[in-house]
């Protein structure tokens, strides 16, 4: 064993109560699978998947449902085998409750797979290859942010990866997600840092894990035990530990600046679920279809945790984790802290890890806000060193510059300062508004400038065509002025010289042969015969068994003939 | 005498060497154009709407720097009028009612199956945010209008409908939450 890691404090902090050993008790089970499966396009931060398939396709469990839109997207994999029942809107895992475009997939209760591609030597391949392989297994961050991991992994390809963090830290109370995964699939995770590893070849790898949970850094100590890059580091249990920025800071000692990437650090922080997903990609060739979710509160009658199917409707896991409805007070998708109330006919998407059926002792009601007595608690409480108090009455005076003067963006939103606020103003929802407005702003303003310069350049087209039109109407008088002045010459020249003229006629019959009155008669009785030739044969065309018209085309023929004859004998005559 | 005619001879040429300095500032450091009409024409909402009376953000700005009402915008609304009056250090007048309302951000929707293909509403787009061509259906791009109504009223069969902008859950924003009762002290005062 190497020389102890030294552990560094994050300023701030809370201690609630943890509520995590109820949902631990019974490992990670398999609920049934259920008959209709909702599959969000967007299951992630940025844009949403494009459908590769129509309603009515059967598809087999793994397949592409839908493909990446450019870095900031990720694919979308059937979970099971089935039929497309509907492309649409459907309910989706929102706080505001509305829905997005998903593919919604029946199962045929056979969950049977598309043929897999597993990589037997990942250490063959080159990072670029692993990279697609796993942009290409649909793996965005199941913490919960859900970043497309292939695009992490590149982020800053100038920035060279020292360290690799594996986020097992799980903070949040009542969540168990991440300590289930690492007890009980540890070899899987460990494998799936080594492939992390193979593509970013950092120079040591920590895994923070808190040290409320024994079994999983037991569980890790051991399976990582052969390689001793990988280092499992046991931190204090603090709320919020786990939030990527406090986490580098309690290992490395060192913060990510404001607005940047912890890549500019040289450092790279992954979770553990997001770890047994490469695993999954790589070794098994399997995409992201299924993640480990907790199941927990007081109104549940076997809190647990599940192996459950992305898509899987709310209300059936919860009906797995047996809900009495009757104690349940607010369903949330998320630990109590930073999770938020959630529609049970929405599905469980990539970055779902916790279902918390509350009853009304575990999430009151809160009481309503009282002014703010200027105490700074939450100041003491803020894990990034902000002034919470300040920053909600810049919010409340909607005082949006002040409110970036004073890192409103740096916030988190771990909710500690609310939670230790004696007067339970809801300071989150303050800065989480404040924010909205901020970026609304920005965007208006964004568009505001686009359709600025759109409407300059509009200005600027019509100028170009209106003076382009002076100057073809200049060209055309200018012409006209010529050919006027040209005419009026030759009119005078003509009343000085009569033959004069003679050169320009010579010229114009030249170019146009003239007829005689009588050539021109015998060229239109040629031209009628011809007319009423083809009319004849037309309509023969059409009955070719008429008689009548059989001999009427021959007439014709003749009388064509004997017309065209004329003419030409008129018109050689003139020219011999 | 000969003091006083020094002192002169000193002022006239300080006064001389000054005044070279200055014309030669004059004409070293000009600026090119009015920044002040710029300045007022980048909080204006750029929707290009004439609601103001002038034909087009641009002018209104100009008109603004010229000693014009800030508060003839009802696309910018006040968050617009609290702009231009912290620019201008004037006092923010409510927005006046006779040019329109504030109202949320629209965009223009063209019911294609009635659309004629005039190309009238594609002459009247100030920021040619619609597509279409003679006898030819016409579309809205919807992410370049600036919801302006200017096409509704030139459309000869009415087909143009002005539509608030579709929340979804990317553009879904926290409502602030409603601001906290007053002290007790202060309730009681009251």
């Amino acid at each position: 064993m190497t020389a102890q890691i030294r552990i560094h404090d994050i300023p701030g902090g809370i201690h609630p109560p943890e509520n995590k050993a109820q949902s631990t008790t019974r490992g990670v089970e398999q609920p049934p699978l259920p008959a209709r499966l909702i599959l969000p396009l967007l299951q992630h931060i940025g844009v949403p998947a494009e459908p590769v398939v129509k309603v009515g396709d059967h598809v087999l469990k793994g397949q592409l449902l839908a493909t990446a839109q450019g870095r900031f997207s990720c694919a979308l994999h059937a979970p099971t085998s089935g039929t497309i029942a509907e492309i649409g809107p459907a309910p989706y895992p929102h706080v505001s409750g509305l829905h997005e475009p998903a593919i919604v997939l029946d199962s045929d209760g056979e969950d049977r797979w598309v043929e897999l591609e597993p990589i037997a030597d990942y250490r063959a391949l080159d990072h670029v290859t692993l990279v697609e392989k796993l942009a290409a297994a649909g793996i965005s961050g199941m913490g919960g942010a859900g970043f497309p991991t292939a695009t992490k992994l590149l982020s800053r390809p100038d920035h060279r990866i020292e360290t690799l963090i594996i986020n097992g830290a799980e903070c949040e109370p009542y969540i168990t997600a991440d300590d289930m995964t690492m007890r009980h699939y540890p070899a899987q995770v460990v494998t799936g840092i080594e492939i992390l590893m193979h593509v970013l070849t950092p120079e040591q790898v920590l895994i923070g894990i808190e040290d409320n949970k024994p079994e999983a850094i037991a569980a890790m100590r051991e399976a990582a035990q052969h390689n001793p890059t990988i280092r499992v580091v046991p931190i204090p249990t603090k709320y919020p530990s786990g939030g990527e920025k406090q986490l580098i800071q309690i290992l490395t000692g060192r913060e990510v600046p404001s607005g940047g990437l912890p890549a500019d650090i040289g450092v790279l922080c992954q979770n553990t679920g997001t770890a047994l997903a490469v695993h999954d990609a790589v070794m098994l060739g399997r995409p992201l279809i299924s993640r480990v979710v907790t199941l927990t509160g007081g109104a549940l009658e076997r809190p647990t945790n599940v192996q459950a199917l992305i898509g899987t409707p709310i209300s059936e896991l919860l009906a797995f984790a047996g809900l009495q409805r009757e104690r349940l007070h607010r369903l949330v998708l998320g630990g109590p802290m930073m999770g938020f109330t959630v529609d049970p006919q929405a599905p469980i998407i990539k970055t779902s890890n916790c279902l918390l059926a509350a009853t009304e002792q575990e999430l009151p009601t809160p009481p309503p806000a009282l002014p703010c007595i200027r105490c700074g608690l939450c100041a003491e409480a803020c894990p990034a060193q902000l002034l919470p108090q300040q920053l909600h009455w810049f919010a409340l005076g909607k005082d949006y510059p002040q409110l970036q003067r004073y890192n409103l963006f740096d916030c988190i939103e771990c909710g500690a300062c609310a939670y230790v606020c004696p007067s339970s103003i809801p300071l989150v929802q303050y800065f989480r508004a404040g924010k909205g407005e901020i970026r609304a702003i920005e965007q208006q303003h964004t568009k505001a400038e686009q359709s600025r310069v759109r409407y300059e350049q509009r200005l600027e087209r019509l100028q170009r065509e209106a003076e382009q039109r002076e100057r073809d109407r200049q060209a055309r008088a200018e012409k006209a002025a010529r050919a006027k002045a040209a005419r009026e010459a030759r009119e005078a020249q003509e009343q000085q010289t009569g033959a004069a003229t003679e050169p320009d006629l010579a010229r114009v019959k030249a170019r146009i042969p003239t007829l005689s009155p009588e050539q021109k008669q015998l060229k239109i009785a040629a031209a009628t015969a011809r007319m009423a030739l083809q009319k004849a044969q037309k309509q023969l065309n059409a009955n070719p068994d008429n008689s009548d018209l059989q001999a009427q085309v021959v007439q014709l023929e003749q009388a064509h003939a004997e017309a065209q004859q004329a003419f030409e004998q008129a018109t050689s005559q003139e020219d011999t | 005498m000969g003091m006083v005619l020094t002192a002169v001879a000193v002022l006239l040429l300080l006064a001389l060497v000054f005044g070279a300095l200055l014309g030669y500032a004059a004409v070293r450091f000009r600026v090119e154009g009015d920044p002040i009409v710029d300045q007022i024409n980048a909080l204006l909402p750029q929707t290009q709407c004439g609601q103001c009376g002038f034909p087009g953000c641009k002018p209104y700005a100009e008109a603004i720097a010229n000693g014009e009402a800030i508060n003839k915008c009802p696309p910018g609304g006040e968050t617009t009028i609290q702009a231009l009056a912290d620019l201008l250090d004037v006092e923010a007048l409510p927005l006046d009612g006779e040019h329109g309302e504030e109202k949320p951000p629209m965009v223009a929707y063209i019911r294609e199956a009635e659309c004629i293909g005039c190309t009238k509403c594609i002459q009247a787009c100030p920021v040619d945010a619609i597509l279409g061509a003679a006898k030819q259906m016409h579309t809205v791009i919807v992410d370049e209008c600036t919801g302006c109504d200017l096409c509704v009223e030139p459309c000869p069969v009415d087909c143009i409908d002005m539509v608030p902008l579709p929340v979804t859950t990317r553009n879904w924003r926290w409502d602030m939450p409603p601001a906290p009762p007053l002290a007790a002290a202060e309730r009681g005062a009251a």
